[in-house]
């Protein structure tokens, strides 16, 4: 029980204090599971991140999920995993609760308006910081061009896009061993 | 049964959108037009707010968008949704980690996944910039007329905070605080 509830408060510390998701949790988690707990490795860390990149769901809540499940299996993971998103939920629901109010009011309206704007940049800014790892070589492109004209053009839905793209990155890949293994 | 739809529209997030983060984006873009249970203005404030707050920027999205579309049950089984996905799949993995690791399957399947992943992040800012950039009007506008439709001010305030966030790379929550201001002055 001690286990469990060290692991929950460990990573409601780690949801609370990391802040952008991803990367960010890095420092955090290592100085709150590795340095003060003694729970893993650094190496393990970078492993687990690594692994959490690859698959699918939210990388932070994929990492929990792994050293919970190293210290406790299923049972750690679920609480770890419930530890790390605490923080979320509890703040942005007061936020969400105590911003309706005040929604409505030309003054809020315009403010938002800013936010906007400022919101796009953002995700430009994300995009091009995702664009150097996601789409390495010509395949990527053509596989980015699809997407975009499947989606936009014909309205294909998001999950069979996803679904074909991960089938495609296989053919192409085993089509490029087939080539090179006939050399 | 609004919470049980809710639940199980997340549990396909926490699937199907790799990386986490805005790559839910898209996924909360799509649901807002098909169900209706926030707009489009809501998201653009959901990702302001997701990346303002400590958090996974996923996970703090989904909080608010199920409270958004039913209350404090909605968000909390919005983010259940998301999270039980990695609990599950994590459990299978750990089985099988080292084969995993060294399966070229996999990595082959990420690189396609990885680009797909951002076009739909594309498409869905392609989608908030036309309802920021650009004044909102019913009808389509007359040939000549387009330029009546750009919203300047918006523009120029984009530009800035690209600009910004490219040379100097403070937290979000700075340009986002920043752009706040800005709107209540240009407005």
């Amino acid at each position: 029980m001690k286990l469990y509830r060290e692991i929950f408060t460990t990573f409601t510390k780690i949801g609370a204090l990391t802040f952008g998701g991803g990367y960010a949790m890095l420092p955090i988690m290592h100085r709150e599971a590795v340095e003060r707990r003694g729970w893993l490795t650094k190496e393990e860390v970078a492993d687990y991140y690594a692994l959490s990149q690859s698959l699918p769901g939210v990388i932070m809540i994929n990492v929990a999920a792994f050293v919970g499940h190293k210290l406790a299996g299923t049972r750690g993971s679920t609480v770890a995993c419930l530890g790390v998103v605490v923080p979320s939920f509890v703040l942005i629901t007061f936020i969400a609760a105590f911003i309706q109010g005040f929604l409505g009011q030309e003054l809020v309206q315009r403010a938002f308006f800013g936010i906007r704007v400022v919101v796009c940049a953002l995700i430009v800014q994300a995009i091009i910081k995702l664009w150097k790892s996601s789409v390495k070589d010509t395949f990527g492109i053509v596989v980015y061009i699809v997407t975009l004209a499947l989606v936009l053009l014909v309205g294909v839905p998001i999950i069979a896009v996803v679904a074909c793209a991960i089938l495609a990155g296989i053919a192409h890949s085993a089509l490029r061993r087939r080539v090179e293994a006939e050399r | 049964m609004i919470y049980l739809f809710l639940f199980l529209e997340f549990l396909r997030m926490g699937v199907f959108a790799f990386g986490g983060g805005l790559a839910t984006l898209p996924f909360i873009y799509e649901l807002s037009g098909r169900t209706g249970w926030f707009t489009a203005e809501d998201v653009s404030f959901m990702v302001a707010l997701a990346e303002t707050t400590p958090g996974a920027i996923a996970v703090n999205m989904a909080t608010y968008a199920g409270f958004q579309a039913a209350g404090v049950l909605g968000g909390a089984v919005a983010t259940l949704g998301l999270t039980l996905p990695p609990i599950v799949i994590v459990g299978l993995v750990c089985k099988v980690v080292d084969r995993f690791r060294e399966s070229w399957q996999l990595q082959a399947g990420l690189e396609g996944v990885r680009p797909a992943v951002l076009a739909l992040i594309t498409l869905a800012l392609l989608m908030l910039a036309r309802m920021t950039l650009l004044h909102q009007v019913d009808l389509a506008p007359a040939v000549g007329e387009w330029a009546a439709l750009v919203n300047w001010q918006a523009i120029l305030l984009f530009g800035l905070a690209l600009a910004g966030m490219l040379k100097y790379k403070k937290h979000p929550a700075l340009y986002i605080g920043a752009g706040a201001v800005a709107g209540l002055l240009i407005a």
